[in-house]
């Protein structure tokens, strides 16, 4: 059995059949699981200058640009082990750098306050063994995480829920759009407008008070009555709801204090977000957007978005991500005028426009190690395949011995 | 109804069957083949015929219960797998609790990132006492399972 590194689900229960050393065969993996077991289609080869070269000279490169940097930055890390994001940390210390990952512009805030213990949550094996209503908002887990559903949330069987999806749990969809998950939702999707998130939670807030809300009252008393009676209630919330509230984020808490037998997990997609945020969380108090600068400095402007807007950094290193896909044509476009280091794996955007490419091995896949499930717990990585190239913990090892 | 009104209509009884209606319910429940009807092989039918291929087409690829699954548009989500009253019949402490299958008695199971269907003798809408099941039809979000 081999554990999946597509989503955060970090799935355990994956066969795979290996023939000379490549993967011929998965079975129990979705589609984006085993696209990833099976790696790259364009492995990316070390280059400098986008002159091809070796990996010993590529980090001496590496290590030079970060050394001799004003402002370096350290971004990414959602798809590296805990391992790697630990060096991460370790490095931006050394270096005084700023370091940040892509839960500045995800699920960042959610976590934060989750590791605050501003909300109550629950693990994975808890919500398919007890929880009978689901309410997934502003996620799309049917896409995003595609064996949320029924794997561990809506339709297995569990402990207290032997009927399973069809007499014991009810899911309930609140999004803009009615994407996959609310097409099995069915009879409980609420569409609500964009950025209209606030105000369903205020008129949730006063049906479940014994006020007749304002905003449409029949759904809202309706989806209220559901809520009152769960035995135990998941909200899984979405980058669609944090996004939406992410300035008032107090009325979900007053939400949570409504229903008090409601938990609420983060919908990660990366598969070790959650692991960064804990890991740095553990250093430093915060989740993200951090900078090493004799001390520990929390600012909004040492997010990616920000650092990329205001021209503030003048050397980037990205492992373990591709901001160039992710990120807003604007905002990316400050990337050309600085020296840009890329580890990971595969060719991305990201590695096309940049100064010094590393690759390493598929975590995962091609090296073990442990990553964070989207509710917590940690979880072993297995190595399938052996490959030559190094782990991202190893050069990230090589980079601090060549500083 | 469509694939009747494709037919010559003229009950001739060359394809063993007693009326062009009970050739077309033969048709469609894969019991006979078009080529069994002789006349529409010939010139003046050629259109209907292609017609009546192309309309029977979808079913080409079925089981034996008329069931088609989707590679293209399947995501491997396993919901089939987790949904269906026979996984999770024979195989409770698996397929029934979102785990993987731990035998081969299941329907469905996911290879490759696709859902593949095996042993569909056991399901339930096959045999003596079938019923019209919608178990696996119904999660599926990208409408990857259909019967025929």
């Amino acid at each position: 059995m081999a554990t999946c590194p597509g989503c955060a689900l970090l799935c355990d229960d994956i066969e795979v059949i290996v023939e000379n050393n490549r993967i011929k065969e998965t079975k129990n993996a979705c589609r984006r699981g085993a696209a990833r077991i099976k790696g790259c289609i364009n492995r990316l080869e070390p280059k400098i200058a986008q002159k091809p070269s070796d990996i010993e000279s590529a980090v001496r490169k590496a290590a030079e640009i970060l050394g001799n940097a004003k402002s370096p930055m350290l971004f990414g890390w959602s798809n590296s082990t805990c391992e790697a994001q630990v060096k991460g940390i370790q490095l931006a210390k050394k270096l005084g750098a700023i370091i940040d990952d892509t839960s500045s512009f995800c699920q960042g805030l959610l976590i934060e306050k989750l590791l605050q213990k501003k909300f109550r949550t629950c693990t994975l094996e808890e919500v398919r063994n007890k929880a009978d209503v689901l309410v997934y908002w502003g996620s799309d887990a049917q896409d995003s995480e595609p064996r949320h559903l029924s794997r561990f949330s809506y339709f297995p069987r569990g402990e207290s829920r032997q009927r399973g999806y069809e007499e014991d749990r009810i899911a309930i969809a609140i999004d803009v759009r009615e994407s996959n998950t609310a097409k099995i939702c069915k009879g409980h999707f609420y569409r609500i407008q964009p950025k209209g998130d606030r105000e369903f939670i205020l008129a949730l807030i006063d049906a479940l008070s014994g006020k007749v809300p304002a905003y449409e009252p029949k759904k809202i008393l309706e989806l209220a009555s559901i809520l009152k009676k769960a035995e135990y209630g998941v909200i899984f919330a979405g980058i669609g709801l944090t996004y939406s509230i992410k300035d008032d984020f107090d009325i979900l808490v007053a939400l949570a204090d409504k229903i008090p037998n409601f938990h609420i997990m983060p919908m990660v997609g990366h598969y070790n977000m959650r692991g960064f945020n804990e890991n740095l969380f553990k250093e430093t108090g915060f989740v993200n957007r951090v900078k090493f600068d004799g001390k520990v400095v929390h600012d909004n402007r040492y997010s990616i978005v920000e650092a990329l807007r205001e021209k503030s950094i003048d050397a980037l290193l990205v492992a373990g991500s591709d901001p160039l896909s992710s990120l807003p044509r604007s905002l990316v476009r400050h990337l050309a005028s600085i020296r840009v280091i890329c580890i990971d794996p595969c060719v991305t955007m990201t590695s096309k426009i940049a100064t010094v490419t590393i690759p390493c091995a598929v975590s995962g896949v091609e090296s073990g190690g442990t990553a964070v499930r989207m509710d917590g717990k940690i979880i072993e990585l297995s190595k399938i395949i052996e490959s030559d190239y190094p782990t991202d913990e190893e050069l990230l090892s090589r980079l601090m011995g060549a500083l | 109804m469509e694939i009747y009104q494709l037919l010559p209509k003229t009950n001739c009884k060359i394809c063993g069957e007693s009326t062009c209606m009970a050739f077309a319910v033969a048709l469609l429940g894969r019991k006979k083949n078009i080529s069994e009807c002789t006349p529409i092989l010939e010139g003046d039918f050629k259109k209907q015929k292609e017609k009546l291929e192309a309309l029977l087409l979808p079913s080409a690829g079925a089981e034996e219960t008329g069931m088609i699954v989707h590679p293209e548009i399947c995501t491997g989500c396993g919901n089939c797998v987790v949904a269906c009253p026979v996984d999770v019949a024979n195989d409770p402490k698996g397929a029934a609790i979102g785990c993987a299958p731990t035998n081969d008695k299941v329907i469905f199971r996911v290879v490759d990132g696709k859902v593949v269907a095996s042993n569909i003798k056991e399901c339930r809408r096959f045999g003596k006492n079938r019923v019209l099941c919608y178990a696996c039809i119904d999660p599926c979000p990208t409408g990857a399972i259909e019967f025929v």
